[in-house]
């Protein structure tokens, strides 16, 4: 029994050890964000000497906060939405359709997710120049697709679980098939909902790659692709671009500490299954 | 029965035209386009493997290619590791180990691309500070050289992931049956003894989702390098998928970027598949 709680205290030991090494280039960001540019220079590790908060007025503009801050909640909130809405409807009406057309779209769904995006990254981009839609709803519904077959997947396997009785009762009550769904069906199916919520956020919040060959109007720019502004030049605005990265972090830290365990159970869920 | 399938199709159109317009209309006019002279906006006469057999002369390409072998071997390994090693320590009973995980887990919440400006932060400037204190110069001008800027973007990967897969590890843990462990541990098993013939094959699946996860993660990863490396010094550090999209979109080569990127989603989806399969014949065997 002694030689257990050693162990555990070995255990213990270490993983606090580790967390702080985890946590280091966060502190490392927030100390020298709040630094002068000569300080940095000088005093990359420490605490600053001269504790100074000008640098977050300056990233703040110049990042263009409110209002990338504004886009990137549009467009993250603008997509999950519908890729709620149309992937729980798809994942229904295949689940209670017990015909080959539905096996067959279910498996073109889910052969999908091993189609890296580079692959259709340059058609997608040209087609969807000519057709003019190379803008913030080009870009949901873009959302839509890609996020389309691992929500179905996941949508699939909890309909699944649920009694086709339930159907049958709210049918005899009158209810069509879209009221089946909506006042039936959809609110049992709230715990998946949170989990597809989350995942699909997660992705699309932090996406650079497609919005920055999607969006090019100015003023439309999430907060990943303002990002670039400090990174663009040849000399590098350390003390400005640690305190733009912080700013694009406090807002993913602060939803992370009201809800870290729904988020992990969700992220979990989404790869386990 | 007409009206009882309209509801179906009603139901299904939506998302279905989404994946059609945004994946395999661009997957089938790309594969189409691979084998033509396509510049982008049109293509005016088909050419067969010419493309594909310039890969083959495309030094640039084969080098990404297996710098993103190397790359990807070296972190799934490292991930996987230090993942396994964070759950089986927060697995225990001890004050904090939840607070442990979510300081493992936050990284991955966030962007790649701003993670890479912050270890960029730390590689330069943090480094050479350290270099500086202890006498080391070869801390200094980290990402300036291949050798470390590969090392870097390992160091970021691990650091990044470990925690994803140690939450996954963790699902497998705690589902697993303690009375094995406790019956092993009655029997005068070690602490190693166990782990190596009870929680091992316990949790065999564990490893199946978190190499694929891993795989394709490291085998796909743009953002990190973009914002880590941006590929220097001279593309010793570009991967992949940053050489499929310099191609494109850098020197205008549309045709041949999108061969490349066909080549990309078969080598993918082949070792993906295999590993898959191995991975479950294992599980059985464990």
């Amino acid at each position: 029994m002694k030689s257990r709680n050693n162990w555990r205290y070995l255990f213990a030991g270490i993983g606090f050890f580790l967390a702080i090494v985890w946590i280091l280039p966060f502190y490392l960001m927030l100390s020298n964000s709040f630094k002068t540019k000569a300080e940095i220079f000088l005093n990359a590790l420490g605490l600053p000497h001269r504790f100074t908060a000008e640098n977050y007025p300056t990233a703040m503009q110049q990042l263009d906060f409110f209002r990338s801050f504004l886009n990137s909640i549009i467009i993250t909130v603008c997509s999950i939405t519908i890729i709620i809405i149309f992937s729980s409807m798809a994942a229904y009406a295949l689940v209670r359709t017990k015909r080959k057309v539905s096996s067959v779209i279910f498996m073109i769904f889910i052969a999908a997710m091993l189609i890296p995006f580079q692959t259709v990254m340059i058609p997608l981009i040209s087609v969807f120049g000519a057709a003019e839609m190379l803008n913030r709803v080009g870009l949901m519904f873009m959302y839509l697709g890609f996020g389309s077959s691992l929500s179905i997947f996941l949508y699939h396997g909890s309909i699944k679980s649920i009694s086709v009785s339930l159907d049958e009762a709210a049918r005899i009550d009158g209810c069509n098939r879209w009221q089946t769904f909506w006042y039936v069906i959809f609110p049992i199916l709230k715990p998946m909902t949170v989990t597809v919520m989350i995942l699909n956020a997660v992705w699309i919040w932090n996406d650079y790659l497609l919005p920055s060959l999607v969006i090019n109007s100015p003023g439309k720019e999430t907060i990943p692709l303002k990002m670039f502004f400090f990174f663009g030049e040849y000399t590098k605005q350390w003390h400005l671009a640690l305190a733009g990265l912080t700013l694009s972090i406090i807002p993913i830290i602060l939803v992370y500490f009201f809800a870290q365990r729904q988020i992990i159970k969700g992220m979990t869920q989404g790869s386990v299954k | 029965m007409k009206r009882k399938n309209s509801w179906f199709y009603f139901f299904i159109a939506p998302i279905f035209i989404a994946l059609v317009m945004v994946i395999i209309v661009p997957l089938i006019l790309g594969i189409y386009y691979s084998f033509t002279n396509w510049n982008g906006i049109q293509s005016t006469k088909m050419v067969g493997f010419a493309n594909y057999v310039a890969i083959f002369h495309d030094k640039g390409f084969i080098d990404s290619l297996w710098f993103t072998v190397k790359f990807s071997i070296v972190s799934i390994v490292l991930t996987n590791l230090i993942g396994l090693s964070l759950a089986l320590i927060v697995t225990q009973k001890f004050k904090g180990n939840h607070f442990l995980r979510t300081v493992f887990f936050m990284p991955n919440l966030i962007g790649g691309l701003i993670l890479g400006f912050i270890w960029q932060f730390i590689f330069i400037k943090a480094f050479s500070s350290v270099g500086d204190l202890i006498g080391m110069a070869s801390l200094k001008d980290w990402l300036a050289t291949p050798d470390t800027g590969f090392w870097g973007l390992v160091i970021l990967m691990s650091w990044q992931y470990s925690g994803y897969i140690m939450v996954i590890y963790i699902a497998y843990l705690e589902g697993m049956d303690r009375e094995l462990l406790e019956a092993a541990e009655i029997d005068g098993a070690n602490i190693w003894q166990r782990f190596r013939h009870i929680i091992v094959p316990l949790i065999a699946p564990a490893f199946t989702v978190n190499l694929f996860l891993t795989l394709s993660n490291s085998f796909k990863m743009y953002d990190q390098n973009l914002s880590l490396t941006a590929g220097g010094p001279y593309n010793s550090t570009q991967m992949v998928a940053m050489n499929i999209f310099n191609t494109a979109f850098g020197q205008n080569q549309m045709a041949l970027g999108q061969a490349k990127a066909v080549v990309f989603f078969v080598v993918i989806a082949a070792v993906s598949l295999t590993q898959v399969y191995y991975s479950k014949k294992r599980e059985v065997e464990l």
